[in-house]
């Protein structure tokens, strides 16, 4: 559950980034922040994945 | 704003009907090819959800679709912050209130969007095969087809923020999207991913064995759906191009030779690749790799060169085959259309090819960036969001039918009666009284 809900916070996380370097931002930094808050994305994607993987590895 | 949707002439009209009379081959398409990658003890099931899916998707639509999605130079409600408007929802009346029906550009864009919608509202059926209750699904459908999907399409397509990236913060033309890579094709594979993590995996797919190949129950339907999906697909890349991106009708040739060349391109990038790796071409594979490389070309069919186009569908075919067994055998997500390969990585493809390959008349500075901010919304709120909506509505009303359903089939245990019932007999289709 903890990961399930980390995932989801990272995803929502990631984007606010986004939105903030493109709101705030007007330079090569913005570059710079879009690409980070896609990184976050990935990684709350990644613990989405690993959230949905645990159960399985136990029923097995 | 996406330009030059405004000033429509009859003939351009005229054509972009022809263009949106294509679109139903897709939905058709898809349809055929989900169904025979499934079991064939729910193919009957899986084509009815087919039909109950684009009712629902085309109702949740009619009701409250469009007046979120709105379009282009149409009331919408914008937030002004940090010295720009961000457009962020239409504000149309419910049931085409305020929509003439007539040849007006809007209006042409909510007959495509109805096909469409239900294209984005039958890739989830992939991923949720053999084991997704109908009324689940129906229902699931509902909360895209009405809330989702035209929150995002009303952000890309409707004037919304993302495609004013270009006028109100210099990135380019702004966040673009001819075909519908991320309002239908990224938006339908994410969702398909968020339905396959909570309906789980098949019955004896993951076992301490390791994972078992359930293949699809009929080849030739998959590779029949691909080809139908192919017009179907010209059909919304053109009108889309016309519509949303302000392509005039003498730029169809081109839209409509990069989407076939990089479908064709997308099922050899596939066949060569599982010819490489497993010694044999593999046809649901090929399939998988079509669709995803048709995916991609409707992120990018009116920017680039056939050559590009074609490079695309090369590498879109290949991405697919790689995520449809990485999903399988490395992240236990089972999905047996392949629809999150499929659509949303072969679409969420197409819009970085869209920002990579573009012609230079089509990618002034910062397109590559706008394409990003498009991405990153798609990962970081449509997927939330989805899965959100899936997990409330699992709570409220299980979307997994029972382990006696599954074991009987869908079409037996929630329909009554198999596809095939004069000449596959399955044992294990029968309860044991």
């Amino acid at each position: 559950m903890l990961l399930k809900t980390g995932g989801v916070f990272f995803l929502l996380s990631g984007w606010a980034i986004v939105l903030a370097a493109l709101a705030l931002l007007r330079s090569a930094a913005q570059g710079g922040f879009v690409a980070a808050g896609l990184a976050v994305e990935l990684g709350g994607l990644g613990m989405l994945v690993r959230a949905h993987m645990a159960p399985r590895a136990r029923g097995r | 704003m996406n330009g030059g949707a405004s000033d429509f002439s009859a003939a351009a009209a005229a054509v972009v009907s022809l263009c949106i009379l294509l679109a139903p081959l897709a939905l058709t398409g898809l349809a055929i090819a989900n169904a025979g990658l499934g079991r064939s003890r729910s193919a009957s099931h899986a084509m009815l959800s087919a039909l109950c899916v684009i009712g629902i998707a085309s109702l949740a639509w009619f009701v409250c679709g469009f007046a979120l999605q709105g379009y282009p130079g149409r009331p919408a409600h914008s937030l002004a912050a940090a010295g720009a408007q961000w457009n962020w929802i239409a504000a149309e009346p419910l049931f085409f209130g305020a929509l003439p029906l007539d040849g007006s550009p809007a209006a042409l864009a909510a007959w495509l969007q109805i096909f469409s919608v239900g294209l984005a509202a039958l890739i989830p059926l992939g991923a949720g095969a053999d084991r997704w209750r109908l009324g689940a699904a129906c229902v699931s459908t509902a909360l895209l087809a009405g809330w989702t999907y035209p929150l995002f399409a009303h952000w890309v397509w409707g004037g919304g923020w993302l495609a004013q990236l270009g006028a109100q913060h210099g990135l380019g033309r702004g966040f673009q999207d001819p075909g519908g890579a991320s309002s239908i094709q990224a938006v339908g594979g994410l969702t398909a991913l968020a339905v396959a993590w909570i309906v789980g995996p098949r019955r004896g797919k993951f076992s301490a064995e390791g994972t078992a190949a359930i293949p699809g129950h009929n080849a030739v339907l998959v590779a029949f759906g691909a080809l139908l999906a192919l017009p179907g697909w010209i059909g919304i890349n053109a009108a889309g191009s016309m519509l949303f991106a302000g392509a005039v009708p003498g730029a169809l040739p081109l839209v409509a030779i990069n989407t076939t060349l990089a479908a064709g391109m997308g099922a050899l990038a596939a066949a060569a690749m599982t010819r490489v790796r497993f010694g044999r071409p593999d046809a649901s594979l090929c399939a998988n790799g079509w669709f995803g490389a048709l995916a991609a070309s409707s992120g990018c069919c009116l920017f680039v060169a056939p050559a590009a186009a074609a490079l695309i569908g090369l590498v879109a075919g290949a991405l697919v085959a790689y995520s449809v067994e990485l999903l399988d055998l490395r992240l236990g997500v089972d999905d047996p259309g392949g629809s999150i390969s499929q659509h949303a990585v072969g679409g969420i493809w197409g819009l970085l090819a869209g920002g990579l390959f573009a012609r230079a008349a089509w990618a002034p500075a910062g397109q590559f960036l706008a394409q990003l901010a498009g991405i990153a919304t798609l990962l970081g709120f449509v997927l939330p969001v989805s899965y959100g909506l899936n997990l409330l509505l699992n709570r409220v009303y299980a979307q997994r039918v029972s382990a006696e359903g599954e074991w009987q089939g869908l079409d037996l245990y929630e329909l009554g009666a198999g596809a095939y019932p004069e000449f596959v007999i399955h044992r294990e289709d029968f309860p044991q009284r």
